[in-house]
């Protein structure tokens, strides 16, 4: 368990672990995106009052889902990096922030594209949708507020502090349906209790979650190689791996 | 664990519980000012202002819709199932928008309680079901949230 840590906290060992999980997980990952695209968009009935357009829950929802679950990952990431000074985290926390503006970027789309057909409005400023405008904007904010600072253990610092007390917004997200009136509708698919949405469309949705999991994860590793390799470049793994062995 | 950074790891919650605390006590401070709508039982209970823009949200009235012949005005009643707040409306109304089904009105409450609305919102609720599981619900008798009607 505790070499363990230690190695994660090595950038070789890290660059190396990620790109032998991304072999198997990668081509899984798009499997599964594939898969779940199909069987959503061809082989679900359509819904008995929305027709075909309710199609797009199968891109919403896990986008959604996923820039929420998104958000404690970089969180907890800069908790890790202000405590222990890992800076292995730091690097996580940095390349979590643009994979999840875009998660968030894709469910706030894909909202005002179906919200124009069935609400008759592309957006309102409703509880859950200006709380899911916030969450685009503390991404972006975290990945900008990195680039502003010259020195990266300070910038580091800043945005670590700046999703720590974000966090506070996800539940508000989460909640927003529930606690005020809103025009968004209140989730369909319940921990307790039983789901509002027929199980022909809810499996195939529950697989582009998974889809979309695994996806943030496939994008969180690839970018941070791509951050391992900028700010590695001048060691000897970096050199040795440019000259073309392992 | 090595002291400094226990005391890094009590900074970090202090910032996590702090930040949220004092959010949570201005979202509270709002929480009137946060919800989209009005429902109509607050309206008829007069706690909506009049002659100012407001939304109020709730279900269609069975049988309420009355259309004109000659232009698109529309009117309609929505409830709560505790209060009914009359609305007329001109214009296209989205196609989602029926009776039986949720809509947000928004426009200007007028002295005799009808809301003089600008824009009608259908809102969807969170049953998504295939037409046919639909209808089966609906023969035997049960609504749409699998509820006896």
């Amino acid at each position: 368990m505790w070499s363990f840590l230690h190695k994660l906290g090595s950038p070789p060992w890290l660059y190396a672990i990620s790109g032998s999980i991304l072999r198997w997980l990668l081509p899984l990952t798009l499997l599964a995106l594939a898969a779940g695209v199909v069987w959503g968009l061809l082989f679900t009935p359509p819904d008995f009052r929305q027709g075909n357009s309710y199609r797009i829950i199968y891109i919403h929802v896990p986008a959604a889902v996923v820039a929420l679950a998104g958000y404690y990952v970089m969180a907890t990431a800069g908790a890790i990096s202000l405590i222990w000074r890992m800076k292995m985290a730091d690097v996580a926390m940095k390349a979590a922030a643009p994979v999840g503006a875009a998660l968030t970027f894709a469910a706030l789309f894909t909202g005002a594209v179906w919200g124009k057909p069935t609400w008759g409005t592309y957006w309102v400023w409703d509880a859950r949708i200006t709380s899911m405008l916030l969450l685009l904007f503390l991404y972006l904010g975290v990945v900008v507020l990195y680039e502003a600072y010259e020195n990266k253990e300070a910038a580091g610092k800043a945005c670590a502090v700046l999703s720590l007390v974000g966090t506070v917004n996800i539940p508000i997200i989460y909640k927003s349906v529930d606690w005020w009136y809103s025009l968004h509708q209140p989730a369909s698919i319940k921990f307790t209790g039983d789901s509002t949405i027929d199980p022909s469309m809810l499996y195939p949705l529950l697989l582009m979650i998974c889809a979309f999991y695994a996806l943030f994860t496939c994008c969180l590793l690839l970018n941070m190689r791509a951050e391992l390799l900028q700010r590695e470049a001048r060691t000897g793994w970096v050199r040795k791996l440019a000259r073309g062995g392992e | 664990m090595h002291p400094v950074r226990r005391q890094r790891l009590l900074l970090v919650l202090f910032v996590v519980v702090f930040s949220s605390a004092a959010i949570g006590l201005v979202v509270y401070g709002l929480r009137g000012n946060i919800n989209l709508f009005f429902p109509p039982a607050q309206v008829v209970a007069g706690e909506a202002p009049v002659g100012q823009p407001i939304r109020v949200g709730g279900m269609v009235v069975d049988g309420s819709i009355e259309r004109s012949a000659e232009d698109l005005s529309v009117r309609f009643r929505l409830t709560d199932y505790s209060g009914e707040v009359p609305v007329v409306y001109t214009g296209i109304l989205p196609d989602l928008f029926g009776e039986g089904q949720g809509a947000v009105a928004s426009g200007v409450l007028n002295d005799n309680g009808v809301l003089e609305a600008t824009e009608v919102l259908a809102k969807h609720d969170e049953n998504y079901m295939p037409p046919e599981v639909a209808e089966a619900l609906e023969q035997s008798g049960y609504d749409h949230s699998g509820v006896p009607k």
